[in-house]
């Protein structure tokens, strides 16, 4: 019993000093691929990013109504149904935006990411680009990183403002919401703060599930099992971590 | 440029290399968990010739490639390249040494999201500033020696397992390397290609005067294309010599191989307890 958790707490601290040093590493080389491999960086904007667009958008579409219509549910019995705004603001700008794209991030394009460097881990290319004198770290995984650290906060901004556009449709057009109010009392109650907490944790998120989804890929076991185990460690590891640390950085930004 | 580098290259062993071997492996120890695979292995590899090293499966071959190259360390011994000990190079160093390197994987390797032209090309693209037009005609002629020219603008996945190999190899090629490594070229191929590659190999060697290495069990090619041969078995090298000495050889254990008799000192049966009490024994029930 002793030795088994001796073994498991052996191994968790030599995956976290991996983790670290391959962190460093990525933020070593991040400025210099940003400059000289521009394009392979928007080429992975281009995948993290534009590719989550549908679903993303689709997502906050519903998850904005679903607000509405419990919000317009509970608030009508306080008489307070012009509130439903402020709501769906407060909801969906500083927890539900960052947290469900970065839930669908890590679904739609950290499994891609880990896969696809599995993969290409399995298949030998990492290794021949390495016997060709060239760094995979360099060439592969900083580039797959940056694009989705890049790409992460637009999600969340896009999914955000269509799920408020999504309030609005159920609350305004379909539940009979003055217009007005709507939007005014969002616009009285949510400050800088607010926006600031969002865009922060949608800064952070991009950094996790990023930083999740390319550790697992490079140090898969490069087998079909080894590369699926992997792929599912990103999706549940970056729930976890993104959850975690959500309610720290809430518990941060709360107003004494 | 290239063409002057390719001749200093063969001049060097006459003007400033005492050492005929380009690679020297001294008493190479490794194991991977309690499995020893080499225990104390040496093998020259000479310059300008073309050295295989063959054995039975599992004996560790493709390991001894990525210790040749440091994609592994060893646990002990040393790899000398041009004299230098491979173990004490930096990142930096490791890189510029493996410029030197081409290498041809077992099954290609060749980057999928690239096409074929851009898989060749790659290496250029990476370490030169060549002009996109001389990258093209650099391309194109490395392409055209394997004969696959006309596929340039295919992606891998719509190559057959040869084509792949055939592009690999002139990726392999396009920096004009001093080292052209090969691991097992000839396996899953159909005779013609087989054929192409074994005569690709020896041309390119004699052609452009350099080293090759080149890992296989394909006795019949290996005789074709080699100068020198290494036969390694339970983690040391048995034998060793051109493959007419490896034929005339008395040992037991080259004879089985060069022969491919089921039966000798390399057991057909990986280790297992004993058949009949296995099948009818209590452990049946």
């Amino acid at each position: 019993m002793i030795r088994e958790i001796y073994i498991l707490l052996v191994e968790f601290v030599r995956t976290f000093g991996g983790l670290t040093l391959f962190l460093i590493e990525l933020l070593q080389q991040a400025p210099r691929t940003l400059v000289l491999r521009f394009r392979l960086v928007v080429a992975q904007v281009y995948n993290a990013g534009a590719l989550s667009l549908v679903i993303i958008m689709i997502c906050g579409g519903f998850v904005g109504g679903v607000l509405a219509l419990q919000g317009y549910a509970n608030l009508t019995r306080f008489g307070a149904e012009d509130a439903v705004g402020v709501f769906a603001g407060f909801a969906l700008i500083k927890e539900l935006g960052p947290v469900i794209t970065a839930l669908l991030f890590a679904g739609r394009a950290g499994t891609a990411l880990t896969s696809e460097i599995g993969l290409m881990k399995a298949t030998d290319q990492l290794s021949a680009m390495e016997m060709m004198a060239v760094d995979p770290i360099r060439r592969v995984v900083v580039p797959r990183f940056l694009g989705g650290v890049i790409a992460m906060p637009f999600l969340v901004a896009i999914f955000s403002c269509v799920g408020l556009l999504g309030a609005h449709l159920v609350g305004v057009n379909m539940l009979g919401i003055d217009v007005g109010a709507f939007w005014q009392q969002m616009q009285n109650s949510l400050d800088l703060r607010d926006v600031t907490e969002g865009i922060l944790k949608s800064i952070v998120f991009g950094f996790i599930a990023s930083l999740m989804a390319v550790w697992e890929g490079f140090n898969s076991i490069p087998t079909a099992e080894g590369v699926s185990r992997a792929t599912t460690r990103t999706v549940v590891i970056t729930a976890i971590a993104v959850l975690i640390t959500d309610f720290m950085i809430t518990a941060a930004f709360l107003r004494n | 440029m290239c063409g002057f580098r390719k001749v200093s290259a063969m001049l060097r062993p006459a003007m400033s290399q005492p050492n005929d071997n380009i690679i020297e492996i001294r008493n190479l120890c490794f194991s991977r968990g309690s499995r020893a695979i080499f225990k104390g292995l040496n093998i020259n590899i000479k310059r300008g010739e073309v050295t295989a090293v063959m054995g039975p499966s599992g004996t560790g071959k493709t390991t001894l490639l990525r210790l040749i190259t440091r994609q592994l360390r060893p646990d002990s011994g040393q790899i000398l390249v041009d004299g230098v000990d491979i173990a004490t190079l930096n990142k930096k160093q490791l890189y510029q040494l493996r410029k030197r390197f081409g290498m041809l994987f077992q099954n290609g390797a060749l980057l999928t999201d690239l096409s074929v032209f851009e898989n060749v090309a790659f290496p250029l693209r990476e370490h030169t500033e060549l002009s996109n037009r001389l990258i093209r005609h650099v391309v194109l002629t490395k392409l055209h020696a394997v004969g696959l020219r006309g596929a340039a603008d295919m992606m891998p996945a719509e190559l057959s397992g040869g084509m792949a190999r055939r592009v690999a190899l002139a990726r392999a090629m396009v920096t004009d390397p001093d080292i052209l490594i090969y691991d097992e070229p000839f396996v899953g191929l159909d005779p013609i290609s087989m054929g192409v590659i074994v005569r690709l190999v020896r041309r390119m060697n004699d052609a452009l005067g350099i080293s090759s290495i080149l890992v296989s069990h394909d006795v019949d090619e290996i005789s074709t294309v080699s100068d020198c041969s290494y036969l390694i078995s339970d983690g040391k090298v048995a034998a060793s010599g051109s493959p007419d000495e490896l034929n005339r050889a008395s040992s037991e254990l080259v004879r089985q191989f060069m022969h491919g008799m089921a039966d000798g000192p390399v057991a057909f049966h990986f280790q297992a307890p004993d058949y009949a009490e296995q099948l009818l024994g209590r452990d049946a029930e």
